[in-house]
């Protein structure tokens, strides 16, 4: 890896950073300026204070914003697998929606061995077909793919940690019954339970809603495996299948066994990792949420400069009388980047507040694998704060370093003078 | 002294803090004019080849992953104001590796009418009709042999994964085009043969239609023709094709407009917070000014032209830094394409950032500006700087 004497220095540089702030803020508490100093003086400019957090809090905005998206984005995908569900495919094939093996196979993967057993004593396998259908959108601005799911009972079964049912009952098998997740029923008319909703060769009845708990399925319609294959013509097959390991360990060796067997011609990984991998979409958001907060970063961090200049300029004469009363140039410059901290500081909370009120707010992306909506909220996490944090504080830091270092380096005399 | 020299003169009397000012107006303005030229290549349509606007896109009402019969082909032929219907069929496949520097776009689709659909791709006529003769052929974008140092020639493996098919082509021509697509098309028959499954269908149609007058009435022609079919089709407008694929990542024109509002409140932000400072130095200059018998506006100017001078000098800086990020983005190994078309969009976006930096100088400026040169005389000579 190319990048990595680069990643290695720049963390020798943030060791030696926070090695030199301990330092410093022992020193501090014993001889340093008090700390009432730099925060009254914020206070008596309360003009250009606010305006130099304002500027870092929209730059912390716009990061926290994408980071935001990001966090939402992440959770319906990853939080969706369950690393005991072993997802079978046709080899080669690189998502459900475009596999497709014979129903012969579907005999030898159940005596495999690994696999958990059903409330009925059979092993609880689930051969499965996904397919998209269209849906108009309930305020009638146009049409979205919706994932509709064909399962067996016990696909209910192996994901009833992830989805619960929260109003009326599953689809029975044999009947042309669907569930709905919330968020379908949110979004589509005609998904009430007792309604008929309308999709692929006709009417569809709907028995009841689900929670996916922000995963994944709470963008699908689920319902038989045998109505989905007679609907669109895909009798004696399956799209794929799910098969749920006993433990982590039968799961991988599920995983391996499926994915050698040179008869059957399939490919097995656990739905984790089939859900990790397609959230590559996120990537682009990353880069490009990297590449906004960086630039914003670097014009505030030159604003935070700007800033500090013009406060330590006010108070040259206040430096030197500092100076002259025996504090040390090492004090002075602790204090002016503290108080440059500060004002970042200042600035990540008024960011933090104004982008509260878009926690929650959902927004959807699409899978660019199956091509049907995904569903998320945006999420203010721990994560998300404790980086637009870090973020604000290391741009005060670096705009503060220069002014804070020009003003203990002054001549005392010279600056008394001014 | 002329005022000019005078706003100058000031303007550069604290030079790091000029400095600063100009930088922390540039960075703002880089993101915003960056922003600004991707947003025109996603959604402007003045870059977009004349035939686009002629030609349609039929595919499966309910999702490109669905196919639709190749009997459809001859029907859409036969409405009227339709000159061409192309078959196109998405390979997707692996070529080398799944690594995302070695995915482009590939296609099956008809060689006999390729080029008379997509006429802005040029190919030297030998190549053409070599393709044409070779089932196994290919012919590609001459920038994506390029960065894969193809030659005519050279062979081309492309495993299959929707169509569980290795594809073993020989490249027989190279196409040119404005906008390079950096994309590789191939004979559908090839994948038809090998692929029970992929016989008698295809991904969707590009629909050639006579002249841009008739492409709505075409374009509900043919989805009326196929409505109760059992496959139903959904027929749009090359553009709004693509802007579906846009569409997918989410709402990116609502991202684009938060992200360059943040960036322009900030450029407001910063010039204020300049003048404000600056302005409040020299109230006593200020009520000199005022003896020497300038008038208020002569003030109020003196100190927006500073202003506006600094943020458009910070402007400028911005929007050649953002020049240089899109001349950067066009060697990326992916989405190259939409910064070449950014690029050229530059020219357009660069002179209204210019435009906003110099608005956020003025709007920033006036309200101290206005204070300063409102300050009695008296006042401003006791005033302790």
């Amino acid at each position: 890896m190319s990048h990595v004497p680069f990643v290695i220095a720049i963390l020798i540089l943030v060791l030696a950073l926070v090695v030199w702030i301990c330092w410093e803020i022992v020193r501090f508490i014993r001889f340093g300026v008090p700390f009432s100093y730099n925060v009254r003086n914020m206070i008596l400019r309360k003009r250009l204070t606010l305006m130099t957090a304002l500027g870092i809090a929209l730059t912390v905005t716009t990061t926290v914003f994408l980071m935001m998206l990001l966090a939402g984005m992440r959770k319906a995908f990853v939080s969706s697998g369950d690393p005991l569900n072993v997802l079978v495919l046709r080899k080669g094939s690189t998502s459900e929606l475009t596999g497709g093996f014979t129903k012969d196979k579907m005999p030898i993967l159940r005596q495999l061995p690994g696999i958990a057993t059903d409330s009925h004593g059979q092993p609880m396998v689930s051969g499965e077909w996904v397919v998209v259908v269209v849906l108009p959108h309930r305020d009638g601005t146009g049409e979205v793919n919706v994932t509709l799911r064909g399962m067996e009972q016990d696909g209910l079964e192996l994901r009833n940690k992830k989805a619960k049912l929260v109003e009326g009952s599953w689809f029975a098998s044999g009947q042309r019954e669907v569930v709905v997740s919330r968020s379908i029923h949110d979004r589509f008319s005609h998904t009430n339970v007792g309604d008929m909703i309308d999709f692929g060769k006709g009417a569809w009845k709907v028995t009841g809603i689900f929670d996916g708990g922000g995963s994944a399925y709470d963008s699908e319609i689920w319902t038989d495996i045998n109505q989905v294959a007679n609907q669109f013509n895909r009798q004696g097959a399956v799209g794929n299948a799910y098969l749920r390991a006993t433990d982590a360990l039968a799961a991988d060796s599920l995983k391996h066994r499926v994915a050698d067997d040179q008869q059957l011609q399939l490919d097995g990984m656990l739905e984790t990792e089939y859900y990790d991998k397609q959230t590559a979409n996120g990537g682009g958001i990353r880069l490009m949420g990297f590449i906004v907060g960086l630039t914003m970063a670097i014009g505030s961090i030159f604003a935070a400069a700007n800033t500090m200049y013009a406060a330590v300029a006010y108070r040259s004469r206040e430096i030197a009388t500092l100076r002259v009363m025996g504090f040390r140039r090492g004090s002075i410059v602790t204090s002016f980047i503290f108080e440059s901290m500060l004002l970042a500081l200042l600035g990540a909370a008024i960011g933090i507040v104004l982008m509260l009120p878009f926690n929650g707010m959902s927004t959807s992306t699409s899978n660019q694998v199956t091509f049907s909506e995904v569903e998320f909220s945006m999420r203010i996490t721990l994560q998300v704060v404790i980086t637009a944090v870090v973020f604000a504080v290391a741009m005060g830091l670096i705009g503060g370093v220069a002014p804070a270092w020009g003003a203990a380096r002054r001549e005392i005399l010279a600056a008394l003078r001014d | 002294m002329t005022l000019a020299r005078f706003v100058r003169k000031n303007a550069f009397r604290n030079k790091r803090r000029t400095l600063l000012t100009m930088l922390s107006i540039a960075f703002p303005l880089l993101l915003l004019s960056f922003l600004m030229s991707i947003w025109r290549a996603f959604y402007g349509d003045d870059l977009r080849s004349e035939q686009s606007n002629q030609r349609l896109i039929t595919r499966h009402k309910v999702s490109l992953t669905n196919l639709i019969p190749s009997s459809y082909r001859d029907k859409i032929r036969h409405i009227p104001g339709v000159t061409r219907a192309l078959p196109m069929n998405w390979f997707g496949g692996v070529y080398k590796d799944a690594k995302p520097e070695n995915f482009f776009a590939r296609f099956g689709t008809d060689p006999d009418e390729f080029f008379d659909v997509y006429t802005e791709l040029s190919i030297p006529k030998d190549q053409g009709e070599a393709w044409k003769k070779d089932r196994a052929g290919c012919i590609a974008d001459a920038e994506l042999a390029k960065k894969y140092g193809w030659k005519i020639g050279d062979r081309i493996v492309l495993t299959g994964d929707i169509y569980p098919i290795t594809l073993e082509l020989t490249l027989r021509g190279l196409f040119t085009a404005q906008i390079p697509n950096n994309s590789l098309y191939f004979n559908e028959k090839y994948v038809e043969e090998g692929v029970p499954f992929a016989k008698g269908v295809a991904g969707f149609y590009a629909i050639l239609v006579d002249s841009p007058q008739n492409v709505n009435r075409v374009s509900h022609d043919i989805d009326a023709a196929f409505a109760n079919a059992p496959e139903p089709t959904r027929t749009e407008t090359e553009k709004a094709f693509g802007l579906s694929f846009l569409a997918m990542l989410g709402n990116i024109k609502a991202f684009i407009l938060i992200i360059s509002s943040a960036a322009v409140f900030t450029i407001l932000l910063v010039t204020g917070n300049t003048m404000a400072m600056s302005i409040r130095e020299r109230t006593r200059e200020v009520a000199v000014l005022k003896t020497l018998g300038f008038t208020r506006g002569t003030i109020l100017g003196l100190f927006v032209g500073e202003a506006v001078a600094i943020a458009a000098v910070g402007g400028v800086l911005g929007t050649l830094i953002a020049l240089l990020f899109l001349s950067g983005g066009t060697h990326a190994p992916q989405g190259a394409n939409l910064f070449v078309i950014a690029l050229r969009e530059w020219k357009f976006t660069a002179p209204a950032a210019w435009g906003v930096a110099i608005l956020a100088g003025f709007l920033s400026s006036a309200i101290p500006a206005y204070g300063a040169s409102r300050t009695g005389i008296v006042d401003g000579l006791r005033h302790i700087g």
